[in-house]
């Protein structure tokens, strides 16, 4: 008993006369069948380079375009021929000119010889399958097909559309549960023989001749009429990309394919020396076996697919510009950002830094230059604190430095002095963690030794710029962590909303804190603000703050505000 | 886009390759080779002007990696080059002095041989100081990546300027004919491009890297575009319209993808600054043959007499395409 190799060829005749007399020379008898596009010449001297071998025969040759009938009838043709004259095979197994054998041939033959009765052919039904590509799964079934899906695209598609809208749908022959699976099938000679002389032939034949895809689906539909015992498997290896193209492969995945257990894989690059010269010889081959590992095969394909299909979060790159709202992940990582908070604590960024562990940068978005941690003038990726580089595209300033340091927490100091305009596109960002102490710029203003002309015109910039961001963050659109106090607010009882800001970092261990920030000495700051109302610049953001400090001057850190009578 | 939008890119392209098509007059044929070209060949096309020195290595890192034939355009040459070239099997050269500028920077002339050479072929377009990367270029060669596009319909493939430079002063280690230019120049900047969707080509506008660090800072808008579409499976209706930074028709410069994932790209690694740069730069200022009124070279001299250094501390040394795939700068895509 033994196995029989039906292949389809339609290119890389050198590859696929390797792979012929491996089968043939291993005493499998092998019957080749060649797409009919091939030009006679070529057919004929790849006939003749085969001709000494006398168990290697020709099928007649059907023209095999993707997706279409040809391929069926290819295999139809050639299984009949090979039961016809090979009365000692039992196996039949369907492969094509760019499958190469992983295992020696005879563990193949072994295999099978164990499982006598046993078909293994990929076959489910559509409706539990989610392998199509194109949304054409139940469909392939019940619509018509009559253009070419690689030339005429457009026209294949209006005619699918026009059949759907008029609701049109072909009867699926009685007694037929359509399947799909893997054209690459190894059948018994009972069923397969069962299936070719079936009396109802010729009315399958003529459904399934018009079945979007037939190969997928004729013998895998067929063999559940027939078969005692199938193995919904294939025994080639096998891996399809997004869009249902197989993938290749190459020299580099000789390791993997050793390893993979499986007897037949496909599809092998032609030009892949190295696999068909260490799968082709027996000897070294049987002996270098390791443990299968087929699942490392699948993952590395895997991602692939995913890499492909989702990209890696916060990553713009020359072949990956998503469009907004499609980018899975605007930035690589989570960030804070903190507004009035350097203003109101002294030495805010490095009591940030301890308590936290994260990279705390100054105002990465001021006027000047980029302030990055420890006054650095380039940071990871060589990514410069020039204002004019940075301004040139403040968002791809962000996403830059976020995908340099990934895996390391970053936190910067942001306020209306910086450039507004990445304050939107923060707003926007899931990862961005956002708090800010309204109206504390007014505190550097205070101490500032200005004149109070230009102090009041600032202030009254400042309040504007900052009143339109915080509009920007309470807009509806926002998917940041924002939170936002005024600054009367947050004096009032500043170690709270820390402790939360701090905590949702998450960076160290739950610890409540044991060091506060030393908020800023703010005497007379009340009677500052007044003195701006007084000049009719009302400064409001800070929300309601006392006049004159507490009795108790020297405790000032202690006292309590009290409300400003108008 | 709208149909009138359309029709003037359609119109554009017939004009750059009826401007090819009179360009053709100032290329004098040195050893035309063509006729060794088969019909599944990889092909390189080339400019260059007084190269010789880079030639041999890039020569046999692209004979290496499966290129068949190299297609040259000589500008001029007074280094002997042409001779160089000349003698190549696999090459054929031609040989102009008309302006550079004039040819577009040389892609009149190029457009030209790659209609006349190039059609049905992949055609890789770069200069001398470039070298291209591939996905998994260690373990296959060019060919396998065609066959891939090819059975993936993929007629385009981005490959980004990634500049390298070397560590201290540019004209510190001479670079010698037939050196490894990356054993110099082995840092660039990981990290810090910026990418703008040009709309009226539909390809992406990307600058950054050490030369917008150092030479542009001040003039960020100015600094030289890295985005490139160098390996183009070519028609003949095809025409590069702004050196290898865009091409007609506008599909082909759609290599990035739009919804979240990634298509596969490449790197090319440009050596332009080695040791010959300086006088390379003395010598472009002084024709200004050069892009944008050599508005970068202009720049170049200036930064260079202040502060030859490129490298900085967060320069990344390179390793290999691998590399560059983890920092994100090229991408397997779907490749496996």
């Amino acid at each position: 008993m033994s196995v029989g190799i039906v292949m389809l060829v339609h290119t890389a005749f050198d590859r696929a006369e390797q792979v012929a007399r491996h089968w043939a020379g291993a005493g499998c008898p092998v019957v080749i069948h060649v797409d009919r596009i091939v030009k006679r010449k070529v057919y004929d001297g790849f006939v003749a380079q085969l001709s000494d071998l006398p168990n290697v025969l020709f099928s007649r040759r059907h023209r095999c375009e993707w997706g279409t009938w040809g391929l069926v009838a290819a295999s139809q043709d050639a299984s009949e021929l090979m039961l016809d004259r090979f009365e000692e095979v039992r196996h039949v197994y369907l492969a094509s000119g760019s499958c190469l054998p992983l295992r020696p041939v005879q563990e193949l033959v072994d295999y099978l010889a164990a499982r006598p009765r046993t078909d293994f052919i990929e076959s489910a039904t559509t409706a539990d399958v989610p392998w199509t590509v194109g949304g054409l799964d139940h469909e392939r079934f019940t619509l018509h097909f009559p253009f070419s899906w690689r030339k005429n695209r457009y026209l294949f598609d209006r005619f699918v559309e026009v059949q759907r809208a008029l609701g049109y749908k072909r009867r699926i022959p009685r007694g037929l549960v359509p399947h799909m699976g893997s054209q690459w099938w190894c059948l018994t000679r009972q069923t397969l023989s069962a299936i070719l002389q079936d009396p109802d032939r010729p009315r399958f034949d003529r459904y399934f001749r018009h079945v979007w895809i037939p190969d997928e689906s004729y013998f895998q539909t067929l063999a559940r009429l027939y078969s005692t015992n199938i193995e919904s498997r294939s025994l080639t290896l096998s891996k399809f990309d997004f869009q249902g193209k197989p993938h290749i492969f190459y020299d580099d995945h000789l390791q993997l394919l050793r390893r993979s257990d499986c007897f037949v894989a496909r599809k092998i690059w032609p030009h892949a020396e190295r696999l068909y010269r260490a799968f082709l010889s027996d000897a070294d081959n049987a002996q270098s076996r390791q443990e299968p590992n087929p699942g490392k095969i699948d993952r590395i394909f895997a991602k692939a697919v995913d890499r492909r299909t989702r990209g890696r979060p916060g990553l713009y790159m020359q072949s990956r510009f998503p469009n907004p709202g499609w980018e899975n992940g605007m930035t690589a990582g989570k960030y804070s950002v903190f507004q009035g908070f350097a203003e109101l604590f002294e030495d805010f960024e490095a009591w940030l830094a301890r308590a936290t562990g994260a990279q705390v940068h100054g105002h990465l978005y001021g006027p000047e230059r980029a302030e990055f941690a420890g006054g650095q003038t380039v940071i990871n990726g060589a990514l410069s604190d020039n204002a004019l580089l940075r301004d040139a595209n403040p968002r791809a300033f962000l996403t830059n430095l976020l995908w340099n340091t990934r895996g390391e927490r970053q936190c910067f100091q942001y306020g209306p002095r910086d450039n507004p305009r990445i304050n939107w596109h923060m707003a926007r960002d899931p990862n961005a963690q956002i708090s800010v102490i309204s109206g504390a710029w007014a505190v550097p203003l205070f101490k500032s030794n200005a004149n109070f002309a230009d102090i009041r015109a600032e202030a009254a910039a400042l309040q504007k710029i900052e009143n339109k961001m915080l509009d920007e963050l309470r807009s509806p659109d926002v998917k940041a962590r924002i939170r936002i106090w005024t600054m009367a607010e947050f004096i009032e009882a500043p170690m709270e909303p820390l402790q939360v800001i701090i905590d949702e970092i998450g960076q160290k261990s739950l610890r409540r804190l044991s060091e506060a920030p030393r908020l800023t000495d703010l005497n007379g700051f009340g009677q500052f603000l007044q003195n701006l109302k007084n000049q009719g610049m009302h400064p409001y953001l800070m929300g309601d703050f006392p006049v004159e400090p507490a009795p108790r001057s020297a405790g000032a850190r202690k006292r309590k505000p009290y409300l400003v009578k108008k | 886009m709208g149909a009138w939008q359309s029709y003037r890119l359609r119109l554009q392209r017939k004009r750059w390759r009826i401007r090819a098509f009179r360009k053709r007059r100032d290329l004098r044929p040195v050893a035309n080779r063509t006729d060794d070209i088969r019909a599944s060949d990889i092909l390189v096309f080339c400019t260059q002007r007084n190269e010789g020195v880079r030639l041999p290595w890039f020569l046999k890192y692209y004979r290496d990696m499966g290129v068949n034939h190299f297609l040259f355009v000589d500008n001029d040459s007074t280094d002997g080059s042409l001779d160089y070239l000349a003698r190549q099997p696999d090459v054929s050269v031609w040989t102009t002095r008309a302006s550079y500028k004039r040819a577009r920077f040389g892609v009149d002339w190029l457009n030209w041989l790659l209609s006349r050479y190039g059609h049905d072929h992949w055609t890789l377009t770069v200069d001398p100081d470039e070298l291209f990367l591939y996905p998994f270029c260690d373990t296959r060669p060019l060919r396998a990546l065609t066959d891939w596009l090819d059975a993936s319909s993929i007629k385009s493939f981005s490959a980004m300027l990634l500049d390298m430079y070397p560590k201290g002063r540019m004209d510190s280690q001479p670079y010698q004919p037939g050196q490894n230019p990356i054993e110099i120049a082995s840092w660039f900047d990981a990290g810090n491009y910026t990418i703008r969707k040009n709309p009226q080509y539909g390809n992406l506008w990307i600058q950054g890297g050490p030369r917008a660090r150092v030479f542009f800072h001040d003039d960020p808008e100015r600094a030289p575009a890295l985005n490139k579409v160098p390996l183009v499976k070519w028609d003949r209706r095809y025409a590069f319209v702004s050196s290898t930074h865009n091409l007609l028709p506008r599909g082909l410069n759609q290599v990035y993808d739009e919804w979240g994932g990634e298509k596969a790209s490449g790197i090319l690694l440009h050596t332009k600054f080695l040791s010959t740069f300086n006088e390379k730069a003395e010598e472009e200022l002084e024709r200004r043959q050069h892009y944008g009124a050599s508005r970068e070279y202009l720049a170049y001299a200036e930064g260079i007499r202040e502060n030859p250094e490129l490298w900085c501390k967060w320069s990344e040394k390179y390793i290999n395409w691998r590399q560059l795939e983890i920092l994100g700068l090229m991408s397997k895509g779907n490749w496996a």
